[in-house]
């Protein structure tokens, strides 16, 4: 997600923090490098300048308040967040909820951004905090949209409201309305309503979608946009806030490696706030969108905040308790301790997805890429067929056990071998973490976790050491 | 007035186009997706032509851009032309695969459709849909069958019935999940134990940024791209990134699609393009 642009971010500030004293002439370059970066991420000119603008015009204002003792570079890095965050829309806006009767939400957007789609993600978001959710088809237009919603609506058990075939037949602005009726009848809290994809220069479409707006006056009109739109964001947006109005924009397609600065361009253009985003195929991928992880994404400082709460989701109170408690007792971590904290982040999902949201993941997109995830399944399986003695002191391991292993296992010595090391190393760094000497920031498991992630791991310490801006402590790390 | 319009005429009264004036150009250009890079390459080799219309240096300087690799379908020297329609998500592969179908029937070709996008919900409907309405045939499986399979068996068809061609729809994939990027070269591989494939299209929407770069060169690398099919040119986009990737892979642009019908298709003619743009 954003994993260009986050690249770009991360050269140009690592670029600026090596410089001991800035001048006036780094604000500048940097705000060259900048405007190119946002440029080659497809923000549009005209946001572009003006966010240079205020980067410059702020960065200049602090420099000379700043002490060349202080962390310079800290302080500008700073003000280009604090500045993404602002356009990116400062706070997370929510659904607002009708009053009385169901809350109304209608999909508008461009072909092919993910409407229909979307329309099943929101449908089962919602259906999972508790509300009664149906599906409405009005895109009557795309041949088989109607079914597409169908389907969808059947894998999450959400009820479709499809009275019309589609494929060109059909009034989507009485469907709409009936839609709508319906679930005031059947008591359904919320009410999602698909419509046909149109261009922004369309305007019998463009007419059409308004008609439906004025039918059933939704609480929410959702704009939703392809991640990987360009400089055209900018005019059909424009087109769609003139034409239909929205209040707020869906982000769709983020998993690509789309740099995504059509999202600043929406968001400073239209003065609407981006609610969701969408991350994949999968009904699940779907999120809140939340601007200042967002920022923090983009510079490349990672989205831990995302990945905390995920975290929270996947560990039951009992078993971070239970950690917590052998922890402080000085207890030594266990090959069972690892396969409850494995299986334990195997539930907060994929293991790529998750990696991505650690600070500087970015720089490590190749090997995250590459990232085997049975890789997982298979350290499982392995630990699983120990014994419980052996998982208490791998130290008995010889030979013969090992054999044993690998055969229950169903994989090879060697691999049974590297995890074993892994794990003593894994172990290693607990024993450490509680004595003081590193900074407790990967779980244990995660940094001995598969093969695969030998380099990766490495890269997430060096990205760790290289955060500390004070000069001197960073030139001792680097000698260390 | 094209886009360029009044930033041209200004070149053109202006004896000597100040450096403020090229700069103009140069955001217009950036405004149609064709990236910071091409850009200023265009800027630059406008510039260096020696001619007394502006427009006629901004014209040259576009067209230099494009590839000069022959934008005609290539057949097969015998046997039957498969083509294989691919590309990411929401780009319209379906709607091109039954446009470029109707576009061969109407040139008096037999065609078999194939509809080998066996992920999205419906998909295959629609292309089922498309068929009916354009009197072509659609092999299809079962949902969630194996698209490689999908793909095998249209292949046999056409090589026992005889048909000259044969267009397969795939499923949208994100160039990012190398898993569904291997899966395409399957499928690749697969045909080719039958047939081999002809043309492999990636179908870029004009209003893609700068990452469908990125999108063409990952497809290239996994199943070696022929060329480029650039859809929903109707909006207000300006496909400038098809260009950008003619550009700098020599991926020719050899269709457009125009519209939701299926007349809304046609070959791509450089000329024609780069006179829209400006």
């Amino acid at each position: 997600m954003f994993d260009s642009l986050t690249q770009k971010f991360s050269s140009v500030l690592s670029s600026l923090r090596s410089r001991g004293k800035i001048s006036q002439n780094d604000i500048e370059d940097t705000c060259q490098e900048i405007h190119q970066a946002l440029l080659e991420a497809d923000v549009a000119l005209s946001v572009v300048t003006s966010f240079i603008d205020t980067i410059r015009e702020r960065s200049l204002e602090v420099l000379p308040t700043l002490q060349s003792g202080t962390n310079q570079a800290q302080a500008i890095f700073e003000i280009i967040n604090q500045t993404l965050v602002e356009i990116l829309g400062a706070e997370a806006r929510r659904i607002s909820f009708a009053k009385t009767g169901p809350t109304v939400i209608m999909l508008a957007g461009l072909q092919g951004a993910g409407k229909t789609t979307m329309a099943g993600k929101l449908a089962k978001f919602y259906a999972d905090q508790g509300n009664t959710p149906i599906l409405v088809a009005s895109d009557l237009q795309r041949p088989n949209a109607v079914t597409q919603l169908q389907v969808l609506g059947q894998s999450i058990g959400i009820p479709v409201f499809a009275p019309e075939p589609g494929n060109g037949r059909g009034d989507p602005v009485q469907v709409a309305r009936d839609g709508v009726q319906f679930a005031r009848v059947k008591l359904h809290n919320m009410v999602i309503v698909d419509t046909a994809g149109r261009l922004g220069v369309d305007e019998s479409l463009m007419k059409e979608a308004a008609a439906i707006r004025d039918a059933i006056k939704p609480n929410e009109i959702l704009f939703v946009v392809d991640a990987m739109i360009g400089q055209d964001a900018v005019r059909t947006s424009q087109a769609f806030l003139a034409g239909v109005g929205f209040d707020g924009v869906v982000l769709t397609k983020l998993d690509g490696d789309a740099r995504g600065g059509a999202a600043l361009s929406i968001v400073q253009v239209t003065e609407r706030p981006i609610m969701f985003v969408s991350t994949g195929e999968k009904l699940a991928d779907f999120d809140i969108f939340y601007p200042d992880r967002m920022a923090s994404r983009i510079l490349g400082m990672g989205d831990v905040a995302t990945l905390a709460e995920q975290a929270k989701k996947a560990f039951d109170p009992d078993t971070a308790a239970k950690f917590e408690t052998k922890y402080a007792s000085g207890e030594d971590f266990t090959l069972e301790d690892f396969l409850e904290q494995m299986q334990a982040m195997s539930k907060m999902g994929s293991m790529t997805k998750m990696l991505a949201m650690l600070p500087g993941a970015g720089a490590m997109k190749k090997q995250l890429d590459n990232f085997d995830e049975r890789e997982i399944v298979r350290t499982q399986a392995i630990v699983q067929s120990m014994t419980i003695a052996e998982r208490r002191d791998p130290k008995i391991l010889n030979g013969s056990r090992r054999a044993r292993i690998a055969m229950g296992a169903g994989r090879t010595v060697t691999e049974v071998n590297s995890l074993v090391d892994r794990f003593s190393q894994a172990q290693k760094a607990m024993r450490q973490m509680r004595s003081g000497k590193m900074p407790a920031g990967l779980p244990p498991a995660m940094t001995g976790m598969g093969a695969g992630m030998g380099a990766s791991r490495q890269q997430v310490m060096n990205v760790k050491k290289s955060k500390s801006g004070n000069p001197a402590k960073r030139a001792q790390q680097e000698r260390g | 007035m094209g886009l360029f319009g009044k930033i041209i005429s200004k070149l053109t009264r202006t004896s000597n186009a100040s450096a403020a004036d090229w700069d103009e150009l140069e955001s217009a250009l950036l405004g149609a997706d064709l990236g910071p890079t091409l850009a200023s390459k265009v800027v630059s080799t406008a510039r260096s032509v020696k001619t007394d219309s502006a427009e006629d240096a901004v014209y040259q300087a576009l067209l230099s851009a494009l590839s000069t690799k022959s934008r005609e379908i290539s057949r097969a020297p015998s046997g039957p032309t498969v083509i294989l329609v691919v590309g990411v998500n929401g780009t319209g592969k379906t709607t091109s695969s039954a446009k470029l179908a109707h576009y061969l029937t109407s040139q008096d070709e037999k065609v078999l459709l194939a509809a080998a996008d066996t992920f999205r919900a419906a998909a295959v409907d629609q292309l089922l849909t498309w068929g009916e309405r354009l009197d072509i045939d659609v092999v299809h499986g079962k949902e969630n069958a194996d698209p490689a399979s999908v793909a095998f068996d249209a292949a046999q068809q056409v090589v026992a019935k005889e048909i000259s061609f044969l267009v397969i729809d795939t499923a949208g994939r994100m160039h990012t999940k190398n898993d569904l990027m291997d899966q395409l070269g399957k499928v690749r591989r697969v045909i080719e134990k039958v047939v081999r494939v002809a043309e492999v299209l990636l179908v870029i929407d004009a209003t893609t940024g700068q990452n469908g770069l990125i999108q063409a060169k990952v497809f290239a690398e996994s199943v070696d791209l022929t060329g480029i099919i650039l859809t929903k040119l109707d909006g207000s986009a300006r496909g400038g990134i098809a260009l950008a990737i003619e550009s700098e892979l020599g991926i020719p642009i050899k269709w457009v699609g125009t519209g939701e019908n299926a007349k809304d298709f046609a070959p791509f003619d450089p000329q024609s393009y780069v006179r829209s743009l400006m």
